[in-house]
């Protein structure tokens, strides 16, 4: 029985006919699982992952003010990236504060095609379409769903449907006709694998993901694995490891920051970011592999070797790939060093927890050397 | 065996019950990666969170469905947590608890009655 107060996707109806176990996310009803977690987990990390991720908002912003504009909201320098790519950025705040993270580019020759998270799609949109100026105008692609195909053999099973795409290096974008219609397409994703996203016509969603599921290689995967794989990845959950009242210097995403876009101080939160850039922070975001007993999970204390409690863990779990439980949580950065020995508090029970590199698991995207 | 609405069962053998999650429950948490088991000696009330059972996802307490004292927590699921999935109502018990009132086990429901619960869930 679907919960009447949540929205559904395009292809609500297909997870069900599949056996998934439907749960809200997000605002939506959203497959968690078809046959288990850790089987799709791993499936995905040797095969091909096929995600509906139509919850997740997409716009189009055009005009010929587009990219200036938005490049107010966010620290990426989009003026500089090319035709075909795209790029992770941040939306800010004028604190510097993290209001969602996204993905933005520039599939076609026609502004920037953006995608954003589920929970903040509609504040998203209202705050960029609140602050529109000049020659600019911000479309909801609300007609459109989005699939994610992820994993090693993801490659092969999409060069079939179309030669072009195994010419993409990770993060490259186009807009063109797949499966017989318009699509955008980037290789990208948010589980560590090569792979792609594609945005479908809602009205194709259907047939689209049936015609994938035909291939052997490709099983569909619940936002169960896809937040197990993410974890993995080291990869950040909107509304848990970053949020509003975090920044990309504390969260560890000062990639994200254009070294041009950081000089021109021209984006919201450019003087907060700065003045952290150079002062430092007061925590900083850290992976911790949790040596003994229970997962540790968001809201479980982080403590020093005395058990001075000294954080808080954003995410965590187990990990599938290395059999061990592993976590991301925010400490002073004097507590930060990798080697560093910590516990995690679940349950009352002090842990042993080592802080480690990002990613726990080795991204694999299909990077192409520079030419 | 008798059945409790938070989805425990219980085998009373003597004054002895052995306490586990039913195969609804394991199959509804899904795959269960750790399992915390009560100690030996262990007093526990009715109704009291005396272990914890967790999926990849979440971490879910279970009900003592008795009073009474641990005699033995099942050591074996701390490195096979996955027996909980594999034969919940066997080998995948939780825990032996010696009960203070066995008249406790009358207000539990049988098979039958836990089937039919199940249904109007």
């Amino acid at each position: 029985m679907t919960d009447e107060t949540l929205k559904t996707t395009p292809l609500n109806a297909n997870h069900r006919r599949r056996g998934a176990r439907m749960v809200g996310f997000g605002g939506y009803d959203m497959p968690v699982q078809y046959e288990g977690v850790l089987a799709e987990h791993r499936w995905t990390r040797e095969h091909a992952g096929l995600f509906d991720v139509s919850h997740m908002g997409q716009a189009k912003i055009t005009g010929a003010d587009a990219v200036a504009w938005f490049e107010r909201f966010v620290p990426g320098d989009y003026q500089a990236l090319k035709a075909g790519k795209q790029k992770y950025s941040l939306l800010l705040n004028d604190r510097g504060g993290i209001l969602d993270d996204l993905m933005a580019g520039k599939p076609d020759h026609d502004g920037l095609y953006v995608v954003v998270n589920a929970g903040n799609k509609d504040a998203d949109f209202a705050h960029l379409k609140a602050h529109l100026s000049g020659d600019a105008k911000l479309t909801v692609l609300d007609d459109r769903a989005l699939l994610a195909i992820q994993g090693p053999e993801a490659a092969e099973v999409m060069e079939k449907h179309e030669p072009v795409l195994a010419e993409f290096g990770f993060m490259d974008t186009a807009r063109l006709m797949l499966f017989g219609v318009d699509c955008y397409v980037s290789r990208s994703g948010y589980t560590g694998e090569d792979g792609y996203e594609i945005s479908v016509p809602a009205a194709e969603a259907d047939r689209i993901w049936d015609l994938l599921l035909e291939d052997a290689r490709v099983k569909p995967i619940g936002l169960g694995a896809r937040d197990s794989l993410r974890l993995e990845a080291g990869l950040p959950l909107h509304g848990h490891d970053i949020d509003a009242e975090t920044t990309p210097v504390e969260a560890g995403l000062t990639f994200a920051l254009s070294k041009s876009r950081k000089e021109r101080a021209d984006f919201a939160g450019a003087e907060a970011i700065n003045r952290q850039l150079a002062e430092g922070v007061e925590r900083v975001r850290v992976a911790l592999l949790v040596k003994e007993g229970a997962p540790a999970r968001e809201g479980a204390e982080i403590a020093d070797a005395d058990g001075t409690v000294i954080g808080k863990v954003t995410s965590g779990g187990p990990s599938p790939t290395l059999g061990k439980n592993i976590a991301m949580g925010y400490v002073p950065p004097k507590f930060s060093g990798l080697g560093g020995e910590l516990k995690v508090v679940v349950r009352g029970k002090p842990a042993a927890a080592e802080v480690v590199a990002l990613p726990f698991v080795a991204q694999r995207y299909h990077r192409k050397p520079k030419a | 065996m008798k059945f409790t609405k938070d989805h425990e069962w219980v085998r009373l053998e003597g004054d002895v019950a052995t306490v586990g999650i039913t195969r609804h429950a394991a199959d509804a948490l899904g795959d269960v990666v750790f399992v915390e088991v009560p100690d030996a000696g262990k007093a526990v009330s009715k109704g009291d969170g005396f272990a914890v059972v967790e999926s990849v996802k979440a971490a879910s307490d279970v009900y003592a469905p008795v009073d009474g004292e641990v005699i033995e927590g099942n050591a074996a699921l701390s490195t096979a947590p996955e027996t909980v999935n594999a034969d919940p109502e066997g080998d995948g018990w939780f825990a032996r608890i010696k009960v203070s009132d066995a008249g406790q086990l009358d207000a539990l429901m049988d098979r039958a009655a836990y089937d039919q619960y199940l249904t109007t869930l």
